[in-house]
């Protein structure tokens, strides 16, 4: 059972790195509690794999540190630590029946074999695999692969952590959400650390209690799925999580009033005197904007509707930009021409990308 | 309708039928057809019926244990040659790079004795051993080693052998490595994590995934070596004595030396069907665990 820190962790895939934009994964201060479990979020090329795999130790990080408690096993090898990974595409051993590629680890590691036995009808029950103990595992579905390269993770008594990376990738669609829920029952009945790397954030948001995004080789936020909605830390959140993304809009703020345009919108907090060399942008997430007929507002024009299952989301444009937008229930609107009613509680200022913390007006409710 | 397209059909597949019907079934039906037939000058056929097959598979007639000597010796180097090949090129396909500017190189020089004709081979090798002016030859005899392929029989067996594993071994290699290559990294990654050592890796990984190839190294090496005629032929002419004289030689010995057309094609045939059959066994053998599998690999 082990605490698992990463110190001013950098990996370089090119020998001799000069800038930051020759390392994949940028510097990196993070610590996974025993027992959590996360979600690695990110656009494919983000260095979410490199990050996995300096964590089990298939690749060494060019700086830095990893700390499992308060043992230093940057340069331990993949085998003397205890982690377990399970792949993107299922490993199976072919000539192996799944009895055996259960017990593969532990024979490498001269587990006597009675207990090697318990342990492998212990696990596959876990995994329902029992009714296939005793047979090839080359003849199973991609599905039953993919859970028996958990089981031979599961089954070694030490293992302190899991690392999955993108495991769902050739599961069918149906099969996803029994082994997610799979995933999840095991990790409430183990005290297992996992760490999951996916770039869907249904998957992320689902499985992990915290969830860690990546954008370009950083982690630009670290939250509970609620935080990642409410309060995106960085625009590129905003965007990737949600659908559709959060609306961003370059403006300009003085004090607790933003100028989209000709437009004012008042805030709820006051903010510092943003630089003219920033980039200061307004976020909100399309379920706070509502569209209403035209009248007080933000005039825009209905491009395209929407139906996106529980609810309806307007396309629309203001002033040549894109925006999305929740629909109400009962909206009629002659025309094209409407106006979008912004929840004030729920806009965030960027600036550069990053989220400014405002000061909030005394007096009034937030 | 449908008989209109079918008999467009039967026209589009006829030049083939000629084809294989000139190629294959007339020159073997030519071949069955002078294994019953005994023959003498002035095209003079005479009907022996199955006599020569007869006294070609009693070892106590001239011809049969003529027959037996040959095919005993023949299946003795097919067996050295899959002996010595197939683990020799497993380990030089596991000891070539992954990756890096090597790879081509090493790929190019592995490639080099496949390009070169089987009489240049013989060449080569015949200049090579000699004992006066050849390099192999000459260092051996001059470290105190008596060594003289054309006149001691085992010499001469332990040249060939050198010779055919030098010229062959690199197609096995190469088969293994492609077989290798197709390995996804995720196989080794995982085998680190479960803590299995090298050997384990060759075992459970390596050694499965090249199954396939390794059958088509095994079928290819075995009838290669099973018909082996011109590098034998050229190095010692099936010599010292009839040490070296394998299958292929005799027959052509039989059919074009002393023109016994008969016996030589009752040989034929039957030299033919034993090709076949090892084919078969070898394929039943290493395909054995694939019957119940599914077509699907990961």
């Amino acid at each position: 059972m082990a605490r698992i820190t990463l110190d001013h962790l950098a990996h370089a895939y090119k020998p001799n790195p000069q800038g930051p934009h020759d390392y994949a994964l940028k510097e990196i201060n993070h610590v996974w509690s025993q027992g959590g479990a996360y979600a690695l979020l990110g656009p494919s090329g983000c260095g979410k794999t490199t990050l996995l795999n300096i964590i089990s130790g298939l690749v060494r990080p060019t700086r830095g540190r990893i700390l499992f408690d308060d043992r230093d096993v940057t340069d331990l090898p993949t085998e003397a630590r205890n982690i377990a990974q399970v792949f993107q595409f299922p490993v199976v051993y072919d000539t192996m029946t799944v009895r055996e590629n259960l017990a593969f680890p532990l024979k490498n590691r001269h587990v006597p074999r009675d207990k090697t036995a318990q342990r492998v009808e212990e696990i596959a029950r876990l995994l329902d695999l029992t009714s296939v103990l005793d047979r090839k595992a080359s003849n199973l579905t991609a599905d039953m692969k993919q859970k028996i390269s958990l089981g031979r993770g599961l089954v070694r008594p030490d293992v302190a952590a899991i690392l999955f990376d993108e495991p769902l990738t050739v599961i069918d669609p149906h099969l996803k959400w029994q082994l997610r829920s799979t995933l999840k029952e095991i990790h409430r009945a183990l005290d297992i650390t996992m760490i999951y790397v996916t770039h869907d954030q249904t998957e992320a948001l689902t499985f992990a209690d915290k969830v860690v995004v990546m954008h370009d080789g950083a982690v630009v936020q670290t939250g509970t799925p609620d935080e990642l909605f409410e309060r995106p830390a960085h625009t590129f959140v905003g965007h990737f999580i949600g659908s559709p993304g959060m609306n961003i809009l370059p403006c300009q703020v003085e004090g607790a009033t933003a100028f989209l345009g000709s437009e004012t919108i008042s805030l709820q907090r006051r903010y510092r005197t943003l630089n003219h060399k920033e980039q200061v942008e307004l976020g909100i997430r399309p379920e706070f904007v509502q569209i209403q007929p035209k009248g007080a507002g933000l005039p825009v024009r209905i491009r395209r509707i929407d139906d996106i299952g529980r609810a309806r989301i307007a396309r629309v444009e203001m002033n040549g930009r894109m925006m999305a937008a929740s629909v109400p229930e009962n909206l009629s609107v002659s025309g094209d021409e409407a106006s979008l009613r912004l929840d004030p509680r729920h806009i965030h200022i960027y600036a550069d990308g990053h989220l400014v913390a405002g000061e909030a007006l005394g007096g009034q409710a937030a | 309708m449908t008989k209109t397209l079918n008999n467009k059909a039967w026209l589009l597949v006829l030049p083939v039928f000629l084809i294989v019907a000139f190629s294959a079934v007339l020159p073997l039906m030519t071949v069955v057809n002078y294994s019953v037939q005994d023959t003498f000058g002035n095209n003079q056929f005479f009907w022996n019926g199955v006599g020569w097959f007869q006294e070609l598979l009693d070892p106590s007639t001239d011809l049969g244990g003529r027959f037996f000597d040959s095919l005993w010796r023949t299946l003795l180097f097919s067996a050295i040659i899959l002996l010595i090949e197939v683990p020799l090129g497993i380990a030089v396909a596991l000891a070539m790079p992954r990756e890096g500017w090597t790879v081509a190189l090493s790929l190019v020089l592995m490639a080099l004795p496949l390009l070169i004709p089987w009489n240049v081979v013989g060449t080569i090798w015949q200049v090579f051993a000699r004992g006066d002016i050849g390099l192999l030859g000459w260092v051996v005899n001059h470290l105190g080693i008596d060594y003289n392929y054309t006149g001691d029989p085992l010499d001469a067996w332990i040249t060939i052998v050198v010779m055919d594993v030098w010229h062959w071994t690199s197609l096995v290699a190469l088969l293994c490595y492609a077989g290798l290559k197709s390995i996804p990294d995720a196989y080794y990654q995982a085998a680190r994590i479960d803590g299995a050592s090298r050997w384990a890796v060759f075992r459970t990984i390596q050694l499965p995934k090249m199954r396939r190839v390794l059958l088509i190294a095994v079928l290819l090496r075995f009838m290669d070596s099973f018909m082996i005629y011109t590098e034998p032929f050229v190095l010692t002419g099936g010599g010292p004595g009839n040490a070296t004289t394998f299958l292929s030689i005799d027959l052509v010995k039989l059919a074009l030396g002393q023109f016994d057309l008969g016996k030589a094609a009752a040989m034929s045939l039957v030299y033919n069907l034993i090709i076949l059959a090892i084919c078969w066994v070898f394929y039943t053998i290493m395909t054995h665990g694939d019957a119940r599998k599914e077509g699907v690999e990961a």
